[in-house]
């Protein structure tokens, strides 16, 4: 019986995806597009000065919603960090890794960790931004804790980082308040050069920030996990 | 274009009936992470490369890890409760 339930449900979530898909790639949709995307595509490049219209909207058209889910994954990370409170000490069971695997890891953090970097600086710029950024960084992270046995893991720093990085995300939103934009997360740098990595004014400043906060809960998310008893 | 989209949506539709068919816990959550991979594939074909970089990062890495990481905790515990 419930499998029967579960396909039928399955069934009707594909048979919603079809849909969904078949309406994408009819050629000439665009005309019964809502107005609005067309609108923010045609006027982001002008007023944020940013190359990506993806980041626009999601730093500054929406960035009150950035900042909720943000402070989301932050109630999220905190529930995990109190569901599985680490004990302290260090477990025995070391599992016997194989060379390769511990120098490979070793060999592949940095790489990850740059790459994560990138993708945060470039989110104006290129696709991504703060959040696939900061998972990126956690997750080269876990690369390194599942190989070595002893990881020097700062909790401290990383609810610092996380902290620090949070209150600047509201602080930004409250000097674009007191500026001259006189609303919250308005703009109140000069946007420069269109498409160079230091423009669009606060965007890679806000971008920066949330890759900095992902990467840190996320991060302490999984050494909670891993290390609890 | 239009088959290989149909034919990236067959490949999930075998994926999604697969975790809910096979036995191991574990082999269903590397379903899922197949489930993500090919949406990550079919919203870069679609024109949202942000979507699907955030999909890759997020559902098919570190969902992954953490399921593991919950599987792995949750089996042991219960090898030491029978004990």
């Amino acid at each position: 019986m419930r499998k029967v339930i579960s396909f039928l449900l399955l069934a009707g979530f594909v048979f919603y995806f079809a849909t969904l898909t078949g309406g994408l790639l009819i050629p000439d949709s665009s005309a019964d597009r809502s107005s609005v995307g067309l609108d923010i595509l045609s006027r982001s490049a002008d007023e944020t000065g940013s190359a990506n219209a993806v980041t626009s909207v999601v730093v500054l058209y929406r960035g009150f919603d950035t900042l909720g889910e943000v402070t989301v994954l932050f109630l999220a990370a905190l529930g995990i960090s109190v569901f599985m409170k680490s004990t302290g000490e260090k477990r025995k069971k070391v599992l016997d890794q194989s060379f390769i695997l511990k120098t490979g890891s070793r060999l592949l953090f940095p790489l990850m960790f740059l790459f994560g970097m990138y993708i945060i600086a470039h989110g104006h710029l290129s696709p991504g931004g703060g959040f696939p950024g900061g998972v990126i960084i956690a997750t080269g992270f876990f690369v390194i804790l599942l190989t070595s046995e002893s990881v020097n893991f700062n909790k401290t720093l990383m609810s610092v980082l996380e902290g620090l990085a949070g209150l600047s995300f509201i602080g930004l939103g409250v000097v674009g308040l007191l500026g001259p934009g006189n609303s919250f997360l308005q703009n109140f740098l000069p946007l420069g050069t269109f498409n160079t990595v230091f423009s669009a004014g606060i965007i890679p400043l806000i971008y920066a920030v949330v890759g900095i906060k992902v990467g840190a809960e996320l991060s302490s998310v999984v050494y909670a996990m891993k290390e609890s008893k | 274009m239009l088959y290989l989209l149909a034919f990236l949506v067959v490949v999930m539709l075998i994926a999604g009936i697969a975790v809910i068919v096979v036995k191991d816990i574990l082999s269903a959550v590397i379903l899922t992470t197949v489930i993500s991979l090919v949406v990550s594939v079919i919203f870069l074909f679609i024109a949202s490369p942000d979507v699907a970089i955030t999909e890759a990062a997020i559902g098919a890495a570190l969902t992954t890890v953490v399921f593991v990481i919950a599987i792995k905790r949750t089996r042991s515990k219960e090898t030491t409760d029978k004990e």
